[in-house]
Formats: structure tokens, sequence, C-alpha cells
């Protein structure tokens, strides 16, 4: 937590005058801070910052144009695609893309609990949009291996309509469930192998 | 009349649930007995291809009963289904030099040209007094002006900071704002282009789902402001706010309800002289690749119900809750529209350029299927009218927005005359605006 909002006060300064910025030297500006919130190879060691390893071009590049246009609100990230041009947004979509998909943690989930997760993923269909295996397809983010504390996060923001969504999709899958069901499948997503 | 009824109770009865259960999509995709014999047979598909034997997915036995609210709700877990999914557009608009513009056709003696481009998911289309096209979006928060200025056209941004701004409205001087709960306007605004002051709120009583929430809005000849609510998930019980049409007055008082059993209409307009209003709605998902069709409606009478969610395509029975009721209860679509084909936007033709038969013809936007194997729609039909109104022909119009290979290459969502006698299409797939005219 407290790492970035360190990281983001220094690249708030950093970041001050963007405009100015051509598009080669604002990837290599912004490109190396990417990585170190989000980890060098697609996995984040940062608390309540989603791994971008393994995320489709489509996804990133949607996202990245709503933290741009605002409808995402998250400041940091706001801050970060702030002054990027559409060409800049892709630029940064296709090279995330190439990030390596994250492995599953070192520990085994526990049986009850990924037994519980596995049924509420079946019964409410994750996999039917996001990819059996949860790899994601399309504007539909991998979901695999994710940080559980980000997975929670962001179905918590979908639930509160905090988080509306390019599509408002999940808005709809998440109506019939609650919190505890939320952190079951977050749990369960985060292990699953 | 009564003789309609009894063929389409035969129809329902015998031939089509019949076919429903046999799987057997060909006939279901027939139009109901008679009026509406309309589907727009030139372009429907051949019926896809007999979907593979269904894979089951890992533990599908298992698998208990998707909860109804669930977008997903009848959807079957085969493998022919799993590949299906709303098509996202792009958020970034495609260059103006990238357009497919050699894709789209016309019939002899009109021609396409690019009006405006670089307008992110450009969707509902008005004419200002002056001249000024205004575009809503549905997926990015901003409404833009397509300005025309001593013959250069410019796009700018008039309103941001908006949520699912995708219907618009015009009326002496004012533009009108439906986002996804709220209308607001912008008085004078094609006197403030380039300054444009923030919209002021009129109307917020509306639910705030997002599933089909956003809203395509229009003034009726009675000077009132026409609001869809639509049906808050694709198969489910509505609470009685939804799954309807509203009017409220320019003043955003005195609501009433003018139509119920909407399941999500996104395009209405009125017959230039029996005043009546057309609209179309589109028909649940999941229920299977031919049935049900969209639909065109048309309402005689304030309070009509139109089916959803018990009866679809003005024949058929929804599979879960049309237990107990009766399609004879509900006001038939004046056509069919096609299976999952998302008829959209239309427009009566007010064109003094178009051709003769053309006349009072309704120019429908569908903007193509996601819920069906083989895609559908993806053009501008022409629908003609007979002297009483009812629908003698729908008939392909502007194609080639979906490609021969099942992939959009552009997908049209509102159509506009405007006052020169041309008519724009959207495209919220480009992010952007073409120009249909006839003659030079
Ligand atoms: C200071 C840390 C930080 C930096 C630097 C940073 N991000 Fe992020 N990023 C975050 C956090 C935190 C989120 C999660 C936001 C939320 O809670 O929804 C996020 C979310 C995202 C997402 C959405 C992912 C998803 O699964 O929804 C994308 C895409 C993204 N960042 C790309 C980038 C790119 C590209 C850069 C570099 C230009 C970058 N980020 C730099 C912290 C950072
Ligand atoms: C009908 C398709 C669909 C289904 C079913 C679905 N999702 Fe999603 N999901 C999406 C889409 C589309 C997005 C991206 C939405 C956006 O723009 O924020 C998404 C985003 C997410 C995210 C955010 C991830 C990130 O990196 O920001 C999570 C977590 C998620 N889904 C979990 C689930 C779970 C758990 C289920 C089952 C309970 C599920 N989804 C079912 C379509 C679906």
């Amino acid at each position: 937590m407290r790492a970035w909002i360190v990281l983001l006060t220094l690249l708030t300064v950093s970041t001050a005058a963007p405009t100015a910025a051509s598009a080669a030297s604002l990837f290599e500006e912004r490109s190396p801070m990417c990585l170190q919130c989000h980890g060098e190879k697609g996995v984040s060691e940062t608390p309540e910052t989603p791994s971008l390893g393994g995320m489709t071009p489509q996804f990133l590049l949607i996202q990245l144009y709503l933290f741009r246009e605002g409808t995402r609100k998250v400041e940091l990230m706001n801050e970060m695609a702030k002054g990027m041009t559409d060409d800049d947004l892709r630029t940064f979509s296709d090279f995330i893309a190439k990030l390596p998909p994250p492995p599953p943690p070192a520990q085994q989930g526990d049986p009850a609990r990924m037994a519980r997760g596995k049924a509420l993923s079946e019964q409410n269909r994750c996999g039917f949009c996001h990819n059996p295996d949860y790899s994601g397809r399309d504007q539909m983010p991998r979901i695999r291996n994710q940080r559980e504390d980000y997975l929670v996060k962001s179905m918590r923001e979908y639930k509160n309509e905090t988080r509306p969504g390019y599509e408002p999709t999940m808005i709809e899958v998440l109506r019939p469930l609650n919190d505890a069901d939320i952190v079951e499948l977050a749990y369960y997503l985060a292990h699953v192998r | 009349m009564s003789l309609t009824i009894s063929v389409r109770r035969r129809l329902l009865a015998g031939t089509v649930s019949a076919l429903l259960l046999a799987g057997l999509p060909a006939l279901a995709q027939q139009p109901p007995a008679d009026p509406p014999a309309a589907s727009p047979a030139p372009t429907m598909p051949a019926p896809a291809a007999p979907a593979p034997a269904a894979t089951p997915a890992p533990a599908p036995a298992a698998a208990p009963a998707i909860p109804p609210g669930s977008p997903l709700f009848g959807r079957p877990n085969s493998e022919s289904a799993a590949k299906l999914a709303p098509v996202a557009p792009p958020p970034i608009p495609t260059a103006a030099e990238k357009l497919p513009l050699d894709k789209l056709k016309v019939p002899a003696g009109f021609k396409v040209e690019v009006y405006a481009s670089g307008i992110a998911n450009a969707r509902s289309l008005r004419e200002g007094d002056k001249g000024t096209v205004f575009v809503g979006a549905r997926l990015v928060d901003k409404v833009s002006a397509i300005v025309n200025k001593d013959g250069k056209r410019t796009v700018k941004v008039i309103a941001s900071g908006l949520h699912r701004p995708n219907g618009l409205a015009f009326k002496d001087g004012t533009l009108y704002i439906a986002e996804l709960s709220k209308i607001s306007k912008i008085e004078k605004i094609e006197d403030n282009l380039d300054n444009p002051p923030k919209p002021t709120m009129i109307y917020d009583d509306l639910p705030k789902d997002e599933a089909h929430g956003w809203k395509f809005i229009a003034i009726g000849p009675d000077n009132m402001l026409y609001i869809p609510v639509g049906q808050p998930c694709n198969n489910c019980l509505p609470p009685d706010t939804h799954a309807q049409i509203r009017r409220i007055g320019l003043d955003g008082k005195g609501m009433e309800v003018v139509a119920r059993g909407v399941r999500n209409t996104v395009g209405f307009d009125w017959h230039p002289t029996s005043k009546e209003m057309y609209f179309t709605d589109n028909g649940r998902d999941w229920m299977s690749e031919d049935v049900p069709e969209d639909e065109l409606n048309r309402i005689t009478k304030v309070g009509q119900h139109f089916g959803a969610p018990f009866c679809y395509q003005g024949n058929v029975l929804d599979a879960e809750l049309g237990w107990g009721k009766s399609c004879s209860d509900y006001e038939k679509p004046v056509s069919l529209m096609g299976p999952h084909s998302a008829a959209l936007g239309m427009r009566f033709n007010t064109s003094t350029k178009f051709p003769a038969k053309f006349k009072n013809t309704i120019f429908v936007a569908r903007h193509g299927s996601w819920n069906r194997s083989k895609k559908v729609g993806g053009d501008v039909v022409a629908v003609q009218l007979d002297a009483k109104g009812n629908v003698k022909s729908v008939e392909p119009f502007m194609t080639g927005f979906l490609g021969a290979d099942n992939n959009y290459v552009a997908r049209p969502v509102d159509v506009l005359f405007m006052k020169d006698g041309s008519m724009l299409v959207s495209d919220d797939f480009n992010g952007a605006v073409y120009r249909v005219s006839y003659g030079k």
C-alpha cells in the first residue's frame, strides 16, 4: 500500500508536464514505471495492484482508455494515462500484452475453499466469458492467478457499481452474489491450477 | 384479425413449439403467419449449420442452475455457445483513411461518403436547426457535435463526464441528452458550440440498472419526450418500473407510461401522416439461434403491452416465463427483423431527394447479432408500409457492414434524415458517420 503511494508522489512530479513529451520519450519515461508497480515479469508484488501478464491487448487498450478519460476512476492510473495519445494507448497495451501470464502461487489452495469457489464459478458461468481456464479473451480479462486482493477489490467495485466497466456485464453477473461469494471466488481464481 | 390470431395460435401450438423442441431452426425463422410477412428475406442467411454435438464442459451435469438475473441465463453449455459473447467495439475511432467505405454498398443511384470520423463510439444522431449534427455515445462519456462552418466540417466534444449518454433529441434550439438514468438539456446549444454550458437535469426519476439502461430518446408530434426503460436483464420478470416506454413534458413533468412489454428499444419514430409511433425492440438472447427475432412494433393505443418477457416476436412464448400466458394477449409486431439482429435506430424517410418509392419508408439500422453463430444484420434495411401502415416488405438498403468472414468491419446504430435530403448513418465500431445521398 505505502509503496505505491510513495511511487505515485514521485510519478506525479515527473509527469507534471506530459503534453510536451513526444511519443517515444513518453514511452521511455513511463514504461519502467508500469513494470515497477505491475511487475517486470507480469506478476505484481504490489498490494491491490493487478498482475498484467497474459492480458489481451483489447482489454488493456480499453482499460487504459477508460483511465485516460477518467471513466474508470483510480487516481494514480488516471495520472499515468494522462496526456497519452490514442497511439500511445496502443503502444502501451501492445507492450504490456507481451508480458508472460502469472504462474499459480507456490502454496496450494485449501481444498474445501477451492471446492466452494469452483462451485460458485460453475454456477455463475465465469468460464464462459473468461474462458474455461480463466485465461481471458478479447475484452474479457485474464483472471487466472490474479492477485487475490485485487480480485476482491475489483469485484466489490463492480458490485457496488463504482466501477461500471466498459460494458456493464460484470455488474449483471455479480448481482446474485454476495460479499462472501466474492471472497471465495477470489480465493479460488487466485489459486487455481 | 380473428383469422390471423387463430392461424398464429395454431402456429404456436403446433409447428413452432415442435420445431423449437426438435431444435430445427429453419421454419421457426418464418415470421408469424400474416401481416408481418416481412422477414428481410434477401438478407436472411441460410440457417446456420447444425451445431456440433454439445461437448460438455468439465462438470456440466453438476453445474447448478444459473441465477435468472445473469446475462447468461438460458445459455447452453456447448462449445458453439461458448464462442459467443457481445462484440466490444474498440474505444478508439478508426482513422478516416482506414474506414471501410469501399465495403459499404447502396442501391444504384445512391452514393456513400464519410461525413465525419474520429467520434469514438458514435451512436444516436440528431440535427440541430442550424445544421449541426449531434452524436451520442454509449461506451464513452461524451456527446459530440459535427459542426458545419464555411464549407468545412469539424468535430468537437460538447459535453463529457456523462454516464452512457446514448440518447439525443433536439427541439427549438435545445439539445436533450439521455444518460443511463437521467435526462438533461442544453439550451441554445448551436449558439454556444465553442463554450457550451453544462447540461441541466430535467428528469431523473429513472432506474439505474446498467443492463439495457442506455437510452434512445425522441420528441413526438405531441411535443412530449419519449423515454424507454429497458428490461434490466436478458430474461427476467421486470419490476413494474421497467420494460416500458414513458413520455414526459419537455419540462420533465407529467410522466405517463405509453407502452409495456418492451424489452429493449433503441429506436423509434412517428409516421409522417398517421403520426403513429413505431419502435424497434430487441428479443432475448440464448433461447436459440433463430428464435426469437427482433421486432418492429406500432403503438395504436396508449398502454399497449408488447409481450416481453412472456411472449416474443408475437408468436413464441418464453421457455421459462411464458407458462400460463398466451401470445394472443399481447400486441403483435408489425414486422420481424431477424434473430438477434439488433434492430436499433430507425427513422421515417422525410427526404424529398430520395426516389418516390421510399416515401414514408422506415429505414432501420440493424447493428448486427452477437448471440448467433452465423451473424445476422449489419445493414440498414428499408421497411415499406402500405396505406394502412402495415408492413409490405423489408429489403436491404445499405449492406457490407458484416463481412463474408462473419466479422464486422463496421456496425450501424442510427440513421438520420438531414434537411438537405441525405441520410446519415452512425457506426459505433469505427467511430464514424456516413452520408448516403441520391443523384448528383
Ligand atoms: C504507482 C503504481 C502504478 C503504476 C506506476 C502503474 N500502475 Fe497500472 N495500476 C495500478 C493500480 C493500483 C491499478 C488497479 C486500479 C484499481 O484498483 O482498479 C492499476 C491498473 C492498471 C490496469 C487495469 C488492469 C486490470 O486488470 O483492470 C492497467 C491496464 C494498467 N494499470 C496499466 C498500466 C500501465 C500501462 C502503466 C504504465 C504506463 C501503469 N499501469 C502504471 C498501479 C500502477
Ligand atoms: C458475460 C461475460 C462475463 C461473465 C459471465 C463473467 N465475466 Fe468477469 N468480466 C467480463 C468483462 C467484459 C470484464 C471487463 C469489464 C470492464 O470493462 O471492466 C470482466 C472483468 C472481470 C474482473 C476484473 C478483472 C480485472 O483485471 O480488472 C473480474 C475479477 C471478473 N470479471 C471476475 C469474474 C467472475 C468471478 C465471474 C463469475 C462469477 C465472471 N467474471 C463472469 C465478462 C464476464
